[in-house]
This record gives C-alpha cells, sequence and structure tokens, in this order.
C-alpha cells in the first residue's frame, strides 16, 4: 500500500557559513499521522522546516507535496501549498490583536479596508471546532504563553493547513496545556491533517507520535515508532552513545542556609500583588526546586532575588549580606550566579559574539586584563575552554550569539554562570528546549555545584526535573509557596494537585 | 504687557500659531508613517529645504500654487525613492543615512537657490479661503465671524488639508490592511515575513508617504512665508521627528505637539514685537521650542514604548 505521502523532501542539504546544518536530509509525511522529527540542539531540526517553510532556499534538494514538486520560495508559497508553521519562537506582533495577527498577510474581503469582524467570526468558529478558546479581539501581549500558542495555531487552521509544523511547541507549556494541545493536534489528525512535531521531551514524543525519525549533525541517523522504542533508546539514537535520564546524586550534608528569603512581596508588571509574603531558606549543599505553573509569581521571585526588581516589602539575604534590593552589581558581587528563564532578553545579548557574551559578567576580571586593555588571548582561550566543557555548539567563538540554536544559548548561559564560582545559583527553567544529551550534563553540573557546598534554587515547571534534582520542593501558586515537601516524601500527584491550588 | 491680552490679539494670535503648526503637523504626520513601519527618517528636515525651494520656485515661474504644491509633494517622493533604495533594499543604517539625506537637502536647497534666484524674491503668498479666486466670496463672511472667523476659517487650503490628516492617517494606520502590515512590521517583522508580508514593500511605501509629506510641509513653509532663504526651516523637521515620539506615535498627540510649537512660536513673535521680550533676550526665547522637546521627551517619551523594531532593518538571513 504505497500511498503518495502528503509531503516528501528529498536529499535536503543547507550550509551556512562554518555550518552544515542539513546533510542529505530525506524525510516525509503523511495525511493523518504525526511525525516526530527528535535531535540534539543544533541537529538541524529548525533550519530543516524553514526550508520547508520557504524562510530558507536548501543548497539541494526538492520538496514534494501531494506528489508533485514544490517550489516553496517564501512563506507566501509555502501557506499556498498549505502549509502552516508554529515556529519556536513566537511569530506573533505583540500590539496588535489576536483577529489582526491572524488576518495579516491575507486579501480582506473588503479591499484595502480590514475585514475583522469577518475574521472574528471565523475564528470563533475554529476555536470552537477545536476547543481553542480566545478572545479575536484582544492585543496579544496580554495573553498567556499558553494562550498565544492557541493563536498559532489558529493561524495555521484558518489558512487551511493540511501539514502542520510545530517547532517545540511544549517547550513553555504547562503540563495541563500540553495535554489540551494534544488532543487538539489528534483531533486535526483525524480530520487529515498531516503534522511534523518536534520537542526534546521524550515521553510526549513516544506519546503524541505515529513515526519519528532523529537527526543527528545535520544527518538522519535513524528511523522508529514508539512501539519499538523507549526513552533511553531514543536519547541513545539521538546523542550517539549511553544517557543517563536521572543524575546520580551524592548524599550531601545540608550546611547553613545561604539564600534566606524573608516575608518578600512583590509587584508585578500590572502592579498586582505577584509574590505574596514568600519565606524561604536555601542551605549549602542542597538544591531546592520550585515547582508551579508559570505565572504564578516565579519570575517575579526570580528577578527580586536578582536585583532586577524591587521588592515592596520582605528581606533577601546570601549568607550574612543583605540584599534586598540590592543592584544586580552587588547581588553578584556576593556570589550569586543567575541563569534567567528568557535567555535571549536577559540572558545574553544577541548581537554579542559568543565569546562576548562568554565574558559578560567578568570582563572587569583582571586575569582578562593587560593594563587597561583585553587580552584577547586569555580571553580566547578562556571562551574556547567553557564551550568545549559544555558542548556549545558553534561554528566559532566570533559567531554571533543569535544564530545559535535554541538550546546552544541555554548552553553558552550555563556555562558562564556555573563558571563564576558562585555560592548560590538561581536557575530558571534551566534545560527547557535542550536535548537530553545537554540537559544530564546541566543536571550533572548543578549536583556537582552541590556538592562543592553551593546552595541551588531552582525553578522548573518540568516536574521529571524537579523529583530527579530537588532535596526539597517548594509549590508556588498565585504567588505565594503553598507548602514545602522533602523530596522522599514528595509523589508527582500531591505535586500535582498543589500546583493547580489544591 | 496689558495690550497682549486683549481678545481679539489672542485670538489672532492663535490664528497664527495653526498656520505655524502646519508644516510641523504635515511633517511629524509622514514620520509617523514611516517610525510606525519601524523607519526613522532623520532627514526629514532636508527633504522639507528642498521641498520648500522646489515650491518656491515653482511659484516664483509660474506663479500657481497648485504647481507649488506638486513641485514640493515630487520632491518629497524623489527623495522617498532614494532614502528608501538605500535604507530598505540596501540595509544601510537608518540614522547615518538620514543624516546624509538631512546635507544633502541643506546643501542643494541652497546651491539651487543661489545658481537659479541668487536674491531673495519674495512670492505671491499662499491665499486664505475668502481669498480663494472662485469660491472666495463664500467664505468672506464666516472669516468676519468673532472667534471661529480667525480660529477656524482665516486659514489656507493646505492648512485644513493638513488638519483633516490627522483622522485620514488614524483611519490608515488603524483600519486598513496597509495599515495593519505597518504595525506589524514595525513591532515584530519577522512574524509579518513569516506571514506573506512583505516587510520591504510595506516600509518602502511608509517611507514615501512620509517623505512626500516632508516635502509638502516645506512646500507649506515657504509658501506660506512667500520667500526662500538658506537653511529656511532652521531644524523644523527635526523637531518634527522628535514630535512623533512626544506624541507616542498616535496621530492625535503628534497633532497636539503641533500645535503646542504653533503657540509658542507665534506667542514668541507677537511678544518679541510688542517689545514683551526685550531685544537682547530674544536669542534666548527663540530656544524655547528645543528647551520645551527636551524636556518632553525626557518626561514623556521614556514612558511610552515605540515601535519595537524601530531602526532596526530586516534580512531573513
Ligand atoms: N541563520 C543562521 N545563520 C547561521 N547559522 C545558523 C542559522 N540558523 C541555524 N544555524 C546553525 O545551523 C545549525 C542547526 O540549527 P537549528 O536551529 O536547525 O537546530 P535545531 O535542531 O532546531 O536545534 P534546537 O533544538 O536547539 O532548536 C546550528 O549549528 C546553528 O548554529
Ligand atoms: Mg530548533
Amino acid at each position: 500500500m504505497e500511498r503518495t505521502p502528503l509531503l516528501s523532501m528529498h536529499n535536503i542539504t543547507k550550509t551556512f557559513p562554518g555550518v552544515l546544518a542539513n546533510d542529505d536530509v530525506s524525510f516525509d509525511v503523511h495525511s493523518g499521522e504525526v511525525h516526530t522529527l527528535l535531535g540534539e540542539n543544533g541537529a538541524g531540526k529548525s533550519t530543516l522546516m524553514k526550508i520547508l517553510f520557504g524562510l530558507y532556499q536548501p543548497d539541494s534538494g526538492e520538496i514534494r507535496l501531494r506528489g508533485e514538486i514544490a517550489a516553496i520560495d517564501s512563506p507566501t508559497s509555502a501557506i499556498e501549498h498549505r502549509v502552516g508553521m508554529v515556529h519556536q519562537h513566537f511569530m506573533l506582533v505583540p500590539t496588535l490583536t489576536v483577529a489582526e495577527n491572524v488576518a495579516l498577510g491575507l486579501p480582506s474581503a473588503r479591499g484595502f479596508r480590514t475585514d475583522l469582524d469577518a475574521v472574528s467570526e471565523r475564528i470563533l468558529e475554529i476555536s470552537n471546532q477545536y476547543g481553542l478558546a480566545v478572545d479575536p479581539g484582544i492585543e496579544i501581549w496580554k495573553l498567556s504563553v499558553g494562550e498565544r500558542q492557541r493563536v498559532e495555531i489558529i493561524k495555521a487552521l484558518y489558512r487551511d493547513a493540511e501539514l502542520l509544523v510545530l517547532d517545540e511547541p511544549t517547550a513553555v507549556l504547562t503540563p495541563q496545556e500540553v495535554d489540551d494541545l494534544f488532543v487538539i493536534l489528534r483531533q486535526m489528525t483525524n480530520d487529515g491533517t498531516g503534522i511534523i512535531f518536534i520537542s526534546h521531551k521524550l515521553h510526549e514524543v513516544l506519546e503524541l507520535s505515529d513515526r519519528i525519525t532523529v537527526l543527528r549533525n545535520g544527518a538522519v541517523t535513524g528511523s522508529t515508532t514508539p512501539a519499538e522504542s523507549d526513552r533511553q533508546q531514543l536519547a541513545e539514537m539521538m546523542v550517539g552513545r549511553e544517557v543517563k535520564l536521572a543524575p546520580d546524586k551524592p548524599a550531601v550534608d545540608r550546611g547553613p542556609a545561604r539564600l534566606q528569603l524573608r516575608n518578600v512581596s512583590v509587584k508585578g508588571d500590572r502592579g498586582t500583588v505577584a509574590v505574596d509574603d514568600v519565606s524561604l531558606d536555601v542551605h549549602a549543599g542542597e538544591i531546592v526546586g520550585i515547582a508551579g505553573v508559570s505565572g504564578n509569581g516565579q519570575r517575579e521571585l526570580a528577578e527580586t532575588i536578582a536585583g532586577l526588581r524591587n521588592a515592596q516589602g520582605g528581606s533577601v539575604r546570601i549568607d550574612s549580606t543583605d540584599l534586598t534590593n540590592a543592584s544586580p552589581a552587588e547581588v553578584r558581587a556576593a556570589g550569586f550566579a543567575y541563569v534567567p528563564e528568557e535567555r535571549m532578553k536577559d540572558g545574553a545579548v544577541g548581537e554579542f559574539e559568543v565569546s562576548e557574551n562568554l565574558l559578560l559578567i567578568n570582563h572587569g576580571d583582571p586575569q582578562f586584563r593587560k593594563g587597561p586593555l583585553f587580552d584577547f588571548a586569555k580571553i580566547r582561550a578562556h571562551s574556547q575552554r567553557l564551550v568545549d566543557q559544555f558542548s556549545v555548539k558553534t561554528p566559532t567563538l566570533d559567531t554571533p550569539t543569535s544564530t545559535l540554536s535554541g538550546g546552544n544559548i541555554q548552553k553558552l548561559i550555563m556555562a558562564r554562570e556555573l563558571d563564576s564560582s558562585p555560592t548560590v545559583i538561581l536557575a530558571a527553567q534551566p534545560t527547557r528546549g535542550v536535548d537530553i544529551g545537554a540537559a544530564e550534563y546541566i543536571h550533572s553540573q548543578l549536583v556537582q555545584q552541590r556538592s562543592d557546598g553551593v546552595a541551588i534554587l531552582m525553578v522548573s515547571e518540568d516536574l521529571d526535573e524537579i523529583l530527579g534534582l530537588a532535596d526539597r520542593i517548594a509549590v508556588m501558586f498565585d504567588g505565594k509557596i503553598v507548602t514545602v515537601i522533602e523530596r522522599e516524601s514528595a509523589t508527582r500527584e500531591a505535586l500535582g494537585l498543589a500546583m493547580a491550588g489544591g | 504687557m496689558s495690550e497682549f491680552f486683549t481678545v481679539s490679539v489672542i485670538f489672532a494670535t492663535l490664528s497664527t500659531s495653526i498656520r505655524f503648526a502646519v508644516p510641523y503637523l504635515f511633517a511629524a504626520l509622514g514620520e509617523t508613517v514611516g517610525q510606525r513601519s519601524g523607519v526613522l527618517n532623520l532627514g526629514v528636515d532636508g527633504i522639507m529645504l528642498l521641498g520648500g525651494f522646489g515650491a518656491y520656485y515653482a511659484v516664483l515661474e509660474t506663479d500657481s500654487h497648485i504647481l507649488g504644491v506638486i513641485a514640493g509633494l515630487a520632491v518629497g517622493l524623489l527623495m522617498g525613492l532614494v532614502y528608501g533604495v538605500v535604507t530598505v533594499f540596501l540595509h544601510a543604517k537608518q540614522g547615518i543615512s538620514g543624516i546624509g539625506i538631512f546635507l544633502f537637502g541643506l546643501g542643494f536647497s541652497d546651491l539651487l537657490f543661489q545658481e537659479l534666484v541668487g536674491t531673495p524674491l519674495p512670492i505671491r503668498p499662499l491665499p486664505r479661503l475668502d481669498q480663494l479666486p472662485a469660491v472666495g466670496g463664500i467664505f468672506e463672511p464666516l472669516v468676519e465671524l468673532p472667534v471661529v472667523g480667525p480660529l477656524i476659517f482665516d486659514h489656507d487650503l493646505l492648512t485644513f488639508l493638513a488638519f483633516l490628516l490627522v483622522p485620514a492617517v488614524t483611519w490608515l494606520l488603524r483600519k486598513t490592511t496597509f495599515g495593519m502590515n505597518v504595525r506589524a512590521v514595525g513591532e515584530n517583522p519577522q512574524a509579518a515575513d513569516s506571514l506573506g508580508v512583505s516587510v520591504a514593500r510595506t516600509r518602502f511605501i511608509s517611507i514615501l508617504i512620509g517623505s512626500t509629506l516632508a516635502g509638502l510641509a516645506g512646500a507649506t513653509l515657504s509658501m506660506q512665508l512667500a520667500i526662500f532663504q538658506q537653511n529656511l526651516t532652521n531644524g523644523i523637521g527635526f523637531i518634527a521627528v522628535a514630535l512623533v515620539y512626544f506624541g507616542a506615535w498616535q496621530p492625535r498627540w503628534v497633532m497636539a505637539g503641533a500645535l503646542l510649537y504653533g503657540i509658542v512660536t507665534a506667542t514668541r513673535i507677537r511678544w518679541q514685537s510688542l517689545d514683551i521680550i526685550p531685544q537682547g533676550a530674544s536669542d534666548v526665547a527663540a530656544m524655547a521650542p528645543a528647551v520645551i522637546t527636551i524636556l518632553a521627551l525626557v518626561l514623556l517619551a521614556s514612558r511610552v514604548r515605540g515601535p519595537a523594531a524601530l531602526t532596526r532593518p530586516f534580512s531573513r538571513h
């Protein structure tokens, strides 16, 4: 039964300066199936999808849709071929409304004038059909991440996409939102849509996929199905070696409290209370995990500790230093390292080169100086060491950071922060968007720091990560810490319940 | 002092203010469209100077204000083509390209003036409504009305056009597909591009609209003053750019800023002529607009966020 695939990509090759991003890749998708692309950071998944969507041109290879050769040279022609894409980084205009975002680029029934009423009506139809609740008249910046995701899917459905690409759609979603998304995607495949799914979370891949294709260094290394494989096998196919999915944690004596939060209250961006009377100690040699659905005050709390946001009440101390409403420089001077949630906005400067970003927090360090000038030889050696150690995939040390793949930017920030010999680490979503191999490494580094007596506060929405690493777990809901549990007595169910405010 | 506060003097000053506001308004409205699409044009003042000279020369030669307006628009369009090609298609830096346009306009308008005219000859001033050839009679009684006469009717047609452009530009930005594209490419060009909106074309057209209006602003200025001289604008184009920030990229607030400038300028001139400001201090008084601009930018502009992609060139790779 050789059905013509909905999509077939043949022998696609794409190079960027210094990088072979896709190496003779062939890949196909049938109507009604979910075909997952799996691969490490920088393996070339997004590149392949951007070629399919007309954002990049391949150096060689061809694309066929429904058996016919398709010359896709722009997003417009991809859309005409009924290909839709939900990008790894949202492609929404925050100041425009949902309806305007959906209508962008489409002809209006009223010619020169927009026809947003009709667009809104159709959006409501689609959202009823698939249970994608969203208000067409609201501006994007007012929406939660999960809602924005829905808008992205509606954008594709509105254009009658028969083939939908979802590039890491779940990276920023809560477990509940992921479940909801999967229901919608299943409904779409039942209606005949073909879906390409990308995710680093193996349990999701096993749950949703019909077929799985693995990329490594730009080339296809194998194909499988969920029935024929398990997490461990998938991880090894991706990385090419054995992978430890849960880190070994040696027993470490809990030392004195190093980070002390007392009755901290913080206002959010819209002036409402975001963090409400939070008290928490993090001791030397322990990892405290903050679990919770994002948007419950974790980001504001993290920013307050890091000196990026002022507290309205309470105090923050590291060891014996009072750092309440101190500047980021003062907080760092006290031995604090910070891996922010928004890596591109708060963690790295996109236009800067890789080595510059690696130097961002210690460019004043005398060891990198020659008199008043930088000692570039030393800086290069230092950067090269970090890049090697954290296996940051970059063509050169002078590559602009914004061209690295998402996961590699995360590794770069991790490398810089962990290398600063901190006494307290705050890591927010440390492995979001990071591949299995790199996540393993980041986890082992955090465990290593813990053994060295560092106090680690880790914010994560990923319960596996929390349960795998934390010694104590604090659950945040509605700005409050609703419970603090020792790891031994924590269960997935109890945490889930507390995260939902129960 | 009391002379200034007689009702008729106040209304006459306000009437002049409205007229003075017009070049600011044309230029700033055009710059608003450009900036909403993500393009800053610092060359506005230079385009105004060239448009101003074009209009002045056309009227000098033909005595036709219509040809003057057309000359201003055409010069603006031409300069927009240059600026658009350089910044959108050749990805040049907007800041320095705009300065280049300004310097070219400043120098070239003066060169043309010296070569083609030499000594400043006045031209026929822009007629007010009641001085228009065919329909003037209709407006004569209206201009005589108290209050509304000087405020609303004692103006030239371009003044009306400028203020009508305020709702028109608002409508363009809010209610048309083009305006939606403009806002999208000024905020997140990648997103617009991913939906098949041509970032280059949208920005190019926005630049053309902006610079054409800058040309018209210059034409209005030289025809209202009925004269041309070196650096006639004296920085009006730069203030118009500042007014876009001042007005938070909203046409109605941009208009408020333009009116404020009109009032400041008219009041200063009136006070000088009434000797309220001593002659020695007139240079200081002439700085008032600059001081207001700086204060306004410090106090207001830091609070509102402009188009996120402003001044950022776009390319896919
Ligand atoms: N515009 C670009 N210019 C230069 N190099 C690029 C560009 N886009 C991607 N690359 C390089 O191509 C390689 C593949 O990147 P790609 O984004 O496809 O990876 P990915 O598999 O999607 O990774 P991730 O899981 O981290 O998102 C990387 O090495 C990246 O640095
Ligand atoms: Mg990717």
